[in-house]
């Protein structure tokens, strides 16, 4: 029998999913176990795995389309059968908001690559359990948006398109607030078909390059979502909450440098700065206990320090869509080689497929490096829930003077630690940051 | 302006009236020598003699039937029923002469009679003595129903009725006798047909009327405290209804709870729901609430009584609701 496929909560905190993408096209057949579809969740990109042995019969989400935990987002059930009858309930269910951005009255589906943008997320038919709040949109192919007669009539008098919103009330109904919010500039709305042609498949990450006469502004909104979302969320409340201050100090980076090529595998490959910084950085943490812990918040005005036996190094890794830190863990008790490794294999899953929470999570120090942009130096937000980040620029060559008088040209880099007061006081990260500048300046120390 | 009991309020009505016009009389089960069994005729029997305050025998249909006749005859009788209860005993000297006279005898004859006692559930009575039973009288042409819910109304709506030419039932709450408030001292009348905002507010109409209006006005405060704006209006007249007080407030705040004490299916809750979403649509901007009494037969166990009645959260949630304010 033909049943409804929901979102579900991919992670304990994730009240509704953005579909990344659909893995099997509508109609192929599935094993229970295989991967139906990706989800980007609050947190990151999750396998959703087929529950049973079926058949894809409708997808109902299209890639790009966000749903509440319980939306309905596609029919699944055995070879030959038909999900008209469970469409047919679905659209009993609920009204549907507009699908701007897709063909206008088709299913939101569409096999394969649909032409739904991201944004106006052309969602779950029939969230059978309206979501509280702020609900996405669900979706009645062809039926008009569900809208309460007071905001229809509101639209009406101050000139919103009631079909571009999104609506916050129970199964996306769009009500008083939304129109309201719409009129006064601060519109949950979404790109109406006028500025997404229909057949013009867009995708996440594209910009467009709006075609508008020389001279005239032209604004694009895009709603964030998903790992956007987080990014800023978490950014912030690190920035807004962790008083940062930063320590600069410049290093000779000639030995770490030769170093590098030392380790030379007999093909030519050579560990990267990085993988050498987390080892040093390691060795540098597990002599500054106080650097490698973090503020706990615990509630009712209680707080605590938490310190760590282990070196977790994040290194923050720039994605098309954003950024990312994988964690490598241990790094004190880890080679140079296995560090690289570990760090290789994981920027590679980050760029690829995506890292499972466990791998971009927990980092007790963390690295960012921007010296492949030239830049020579540069602050960084610390990544909790860690208290210290170091932003690393460029190893450039300078005319510096040498001890006896001389003055030779050396190739040095710029170090600047990022650190949070509440856990790390200016001459504990400073006694952090001379003992790290030893080691990259005399990494044989780090064996010591 | 003396501050007195419900009781105190309605035995005043009723004294003014029994002196103002001497065609006023009241009847009922103990209402003379027993100053009735809630105490509202306290000193009349005295005052106006048997011949004006009549002990009747425990016989709703033959007692209610004794004031139809007697309104017909030219006299003003005011019938208390020991509760509405017991008045389903008198369904059919009320539905079917009280209501219909005028009509039937295209003119001939008015019925002003007043049917009055307490309804709507107390305490302890178990499911046949605790009966919100309005929509019976709701239910019919040519009756008028009247609600009251503050000393002042009580004082004022009695009045109007006694002098009502028609048939008009009158609830009161076996609770609220002794619920004090404030009474205008000089004479004053309530008009039947009026509802009254007992609070204003700009975010939610909370409509009721009787009993539970107090529990809604707490309702209105706590909504408040979380920032909320209610409207309560008390409809005070279940029929005629003020229409128009109920569409005035629900234009202005877009969003309606109706809450009652009887049960849901075809009550006064369900018929404002109705007209509000027939009259307001445009205005509406989430489908109305009710907040009735459970759909049940009156549990005798207290917890289960308190459970199956309208209560403070009930309404507040019913609210949050409407508002897209669900926790």
């Amino acid at each position: 029998m033909a049943e409804k496929l929901y979102m579900i909560a991919l992670s304990p905190t994730m009240t509704e999913g953005t579909l990344a993408r659909w893995k099997i096209p509508e109609g192929q057949a599935f094993k229970a176990g295989s991967v139906l579809c990706e989800v980007e969740t609050d947190k990151a990109s999750m396998d959703y795995e087929a529950p049973k042995d079926g058949v894809l019969l409708k997808v109902l989400l299209a890639e790009g389309g966000r749903a509440a935990v319980g939306d309905v987002i596609g029919i699944i059930g055995k070879a030959g059968e038909s999900p008209d009858a469970l469409l047919a309930e679905l659209s009993r269910v609920v009204a549907a908001p507009p699908q701007a951005g897709a063909a206008p009255a088709s299913p939101a589906s569409g096999a394969g690559p649909s032409p739904a943008s991201s944004a106006a997320a052309p969602a779950a038919p029939a969230a059978t359990v309206p979501a509280p709040g702020p609900s996405p949109a669900a979706s009645d192919p062809g039926g008009p948006a569900p809208s309460s007669p007071l905001a229809r009539v509101l639209a009406a008098e101050l000139g919103v398109d009631i079909r571009s919103l999104r609506g916050t009330g129970p199964g996306g109904r769009v009500v008083k607030r939304d129109v309201e919010a719409a009129a006064g500039g601060r519109a949950p709305a979404v790109p109406g078909p006028a500025t997404r042609p229909a057949a013009a498949p867009v995708s996440a990450q594209a910009t467009p390059v709006p075609r508008a006469p020389s001279g005239e502004q032209t604004v694009r909104t895009e709603p964030v979502a998903g790992k956007r979302a987080v990014i800023a969320r978490r950014l912030s409340e690190s920035f807004f909450t962790a008083p940062h201050y930063y320590l600069k100090r410049t290093v000779d980076a000639e030995r770490l440098l030769a170093l590098r090529e030392s380790l030379a595998d007999p093909e030519g490959r050579k560990p990267s700065i990085n993988a050498l910084l987390a080892k040093l950085a390691a060795a540098a943490l597990a002599r500054h206990p106080a650097v490698n812990a973090g503020w706990k918040d615990e509630g009712a005005g209680k707080a605590a320090v938490e310190y760590r036996s282990r070196a977790d190094v994040g290194l923050a890794v720039a994605l098309p869509d954003g950024l990312i830190t994988p964690v490598v863990r241990d790094c004190g008790s880890k080679g140079i080689a296995r560090i690289d490794e570990e760090m290789a294999a994981l920027i590679a899953k980050a760029k690829g497929p995506g890292l499972a929470p466990e791998e971009y999570t927990g980092a007790t120090f963390t690295i960012t490096n921007l010296g492949g942009f030239g830049v020579e130096e540069f602050t960084a937000i610390i990544n909790p829930p860690g208290s210290a980040i170091l932003a690393v620029g460029a190893a450039l060559a300078e005319p510096v003077a040498m001890p006896d008088g001389t003055v030779a040209v050396r190739k040095r880099m710029r170090l600047t630690l990022g650190c949070d007061h509440r856990v790390i006081d200016g001459a504990v990260g400073a006694a952090f940051l001379r003992d790290l500048a030893g080691l990259i300046e005399e990494p044989g120390r780090a064996l010591a | 302006m003396a501050v007195i009991t419900y009781r105190e309020a309605l035995n005043r009505a009723l004294d003014e009236e029994l002196a103002r016009d001497d065609r006023v009389l009241l009847m009922g089960e103990g209402v003379g020598e027993c100053d009735g069994a809630y105490k509202v005729s306290k000193g009349v029997l005295a005052k106006y003699g048997p011949n004006r305050v009549l002990d009747t025998p425990i016989t709703e249909l033959g007692f209610t039937g004794l004031g139809v006749g007697a309104a017909m005859a030219g006299l003003r009788p005011v019938v208390e029923w020991m509760t509405h209860n017991f008045a389903l005993l008198a369904l059919d000297q009320v539905v079917n002469e009280a209501a219909k006279m005028r009509y039937m005898s295209g003119g001939q004859f008015s019925v002003p009679v007043v049917f009055r006692g307490p309804n709507g559930p107390a305490e302890y009575l178990a499911s046949q003595h605790s009966q919100a039973l309005e929509s019976y009288w709701v239910h019919v042409p040519g009756l008028k129903v009247v609600a009251p819910a503050t000393p002042a109304d009580a004082y004022g709506l009695l009045k109007s009725a006694i002098r009502d030419d028609d048939p008009v039932v009158m609830l009161e709450a076996e609770m609220m006798y002794g619920l004090k408030g404030e009474v205008p001292d000089g004479e004053f009348l309530v008009p039947i047909g009026k509802a009254e905002v007992r609070r204003p507010g700009t975010d939610v109409t909370l409509v009721t009327y009787s009993k539970p209006l107090w529990t809604v006005l707490e309702a209105a405060e706590e909504l408040a405290r979380q920032g909320f704006s209610a409207e309560v209006l008390d409809l005070r007249t279940l029929r005629p209804l003020d229409e128009e007080a109920i569409f005035a407030s629900v234009r202005k705040t877009n969003r309606c709870v109706v809450v009652t004490e009887s049960w849901p299916q075809a009550s006064v809750a369900s018929h404002v729901a109705h007209l509000v979403s027939r009259n307001c649509f445009d205005r509406l901007d989430a489908p109305v609430e009710l907040v009735s009494g459970e759909d049940v037969p009156m549990p005798y166990n207290h917890a289960l009584e308190l459970a199956a009645q309208p209560n403070v959260p009930k309404v507040v949630a019913a609210a949050r609701r409407v508002l897209y304010a669900e926790e």
